[in-house]
């Protein structure tokens, strides 16, 4: 098995230089090596764990306690304007 | 004022009027100022809101009466959100950010009267087991500067080995802070997953991520679980109803007359360092000598759980860390051509190389047509990985390893091959993925560095870790050796 690694860095929306994407292929593909050893268990009845303690998911009240505060959570953002997130234009 | 000083011992003094917070802050803040240059423990410090809280505890004090930390200076790692001063995770994607609200835990400990010391140095985003990913350049090992504190928690590690804070938090996803403890001498737990909330944890692997103490001495440790536990409703990972613990008691019943501890012969390898087995058999002996019985034990699919870890928490990363957009916060590229570029290359400036490795690794085990093959059979390994442990305690009530299979490497040492990295977290990983607590104290040396003696109870037994390692800290003096030249 060998990474594309262009098409994952693409699937998650990181640019690789040559550079990188030529460090990465080999490296990835060695950790992906190591990770292939779980191929020897036989796991067919086995059920996965997502959480360790097989906790439900909890539900809170549907009581609305969140105070508007967009001001603050905007404060880190890159470019806002009037209260929106200002991202390149999407539609032609 | 001896720097020196366990958290409890400084309660106490506190209480007892001898010495005010702001004399406490004073100390550490010029331990810090003559220090830190050499340890690289603190990426971020204010001085004058450290002394403003310490002010405002001693009149706190002075009115009410003491909280339970009240006075008391913790360092806090990096990676928690704090409203005061920049949280960045060591990353150049998150430089300059201040959060808009605090960690759930950083709320408790301000309500428990304590007085947060700037942020510590880490591993970008906590991947990393010795510190050598954070854009700030690693801390530095106290008891050799050539060497690495361990990583990922290595800066609040390091901070408390050289008593530039009496005690620190950390966060633990694979042993970041177990490992960082074992290699820096001091002690390190991490609770029971669900014990502790995440809330505004910036997050690493959301089922594995778990925050602790980070402290000179297992009462100490006990006395920051205490004030960090319980329920958080906001965080649907926290367990509600969670069987309580008390702490302190724990503490103080240090008998091991009895004591079933499982010795699990997967841990006990080829390869590791033959002065770490040597101190963990001299440990093991001291313990027997106390009464306990050793039991041999085997955790079957020990050998798989790097393997498992390094397809789940890549993956719960990748997705994790899809927030960082250049959009809503963090680095933004400059004139993006596009939408789709403004993401690719945010994320290239603003993400180092070893971040990048673990979200590509994510997105390729969660990618269509490898989900069956890579996730979900990390998954099914992970329940097999818990069965193990279920089963051992069937017949012991601890179990007891070494944490880290080498003492304190050299910096730079293990930098070239990423996978030589991840097998050095090889005794800690299998309780993120079982989610059981461990606690990692000082039982030796090798080489003349710390060797730590890791203890694994079952979840909600922190107790039981806690009264085990208070056992054998009265009955040895290895947390009380101190790395010479910091006095």
């Amino acid at each position: 098995m060998q990474i594309d690694v262009r098409k994952v860095a693409s699937l998650a929306r990181i640019r690789l230089t040559d550079d990188e994407a030529e460090a990465l292929g080999p490296q990835l593909n060695h950790i992906l090596e190591y990770v292939d050893s779980l191929r020897k268990l036989d796991t067919s009845d086995v059920p996965p764990t997502a959480h360790p303690h097989d906790a439900a998911m909890p539900l809170r009240a549907d009581i609305a306690a969140n105070p508007n505060r967009r001001e603050a959570l905007q404060q880190p953002a890159p470019a806002t304007e009037s209260g929106l997130y200002v991202v390149p234009k999407v539609i032609e | 004022m001896m720097p020196f000083t366990p958290l409890h011992a400084w309660k106490d003094q506190l209480d007892s009027g001898a010495v005010s917070a702001a004399d406490v802050a004073r100390l550490y803040l010029d331990r810090i100022g003559a220090y830190n240059d050499r340890l690289n423990a603190f990426v971020h410090l204010d001085a004058a809101h450290v002394l403003d809280q310490a002010a405002a505890s001693d009149s706190h004090r002075a009115k009410h009466g003491p909280r339970p930390l009240e006075g008391l200076p913790i360092a806090i790692k990096d990676i928690f959100c704090t409203q005061d001063g920049p949280t960045q995770c060591c990353s150049p994607i998150l430089k300059g950010f201040h959060a808009p609200y605090d960690a759930h835990v950083i709320t408790l400990l301000k309500q428990a009267g304590a007085v947060l010391v700037g942020k510590t140095n880490m591993d970008e985003f906590a991947m990393g087991s010795s510190n050598e990913t954070s854009m700030f350049g690693p801390a530095r090992n106290p008891w050799d500067e050539a060497c690495t504190p361990g990583g990922s928690s290595g800066g609040s590690a390091s901070a408390v080995a050289a008593a530039l804070a009496p005690a620190a938090l950390g966060t633990d996803t694979g042993g970041s802070i177990r490992q960082p403890a074992a290699l820096t001498g001091i002690v390190g737990m991490k609770p029971t997953y669900g014990r502790v909330s995440r809330r505004g944890i910036v997050a690493f692997a959301s089922s594995l991520d778990q925050a602790g103490p980070m402290t000179a001495c297992v009462r100490d440790a006990a006395m920051l679980a205490a004030a960090i536990s319980g329920h958080d409703p906001m965080d649907a990972t926290s367990v509600a109803g969670a069987p309580a613990v008390d702490w302190l008691a724990a503490c103080d019943r240090r008998d091991m007359k009895g004591l079933r501890i499982g010795r699990p012969r997967e841990y006990f390898v080829d390869g590791m360092h033959p002065g770490v087995r040597a101190a963990i058999d001299a440990a093991l002996a001291e313990c027997e000598k106390l009464g306990a019985t050793i039991v041999d034990i085997s955790l079957p699919h020990t050998e798989y759980a790097v393997a498992a870890y390094y397809v789940i928490a890549p993956s719960e990363a990748s997705a994790n860390l899809a927030r960082y957009d250049g959009v809503r916060f963090g680095h933004r590229s400059e004139n993006p051509a596009d939408l789709f570029d403004l993401y690719t290359r945010s994320r290239d400036e603003g993400f180092g190389a070893e971040v990048k490795r673990r979200i590509l690794t994510g997105t390729f085990a969660l990618s269509s047509g490898y989900y069956d093959a890579y996730y979900r059979k990390a998954q099914q390994v992970r329940t097999l990985i818990r069965q193990d442990f279920l089963t051992a305690f069937e017949t012991v009530d601890v179990i007891a390893t070494p944490t880290s299979p080498v003492p304190a490497f050299r910096l730079g040492e293990k930098t070239d091959d990423p996978l030589t990295m991840y097998l050095s977290d090889i005794f800690t990983i299998a309780l993120n993925l079982a989610g059981l607590p461990g606690l990692s104290q000082p039982c030796g040396f090798a080489d003349d560095l710390p060797v730590g003696l890791q203890w694994i109870a079952p979840a909600w037994r922190e107790d039981a870790l806690l009264s085990a390692a208070a056992a054998f800290e009265a009955a040895t003096d290895w947390h009380a050796k101190r790395p010479e030249g910091w006095a």
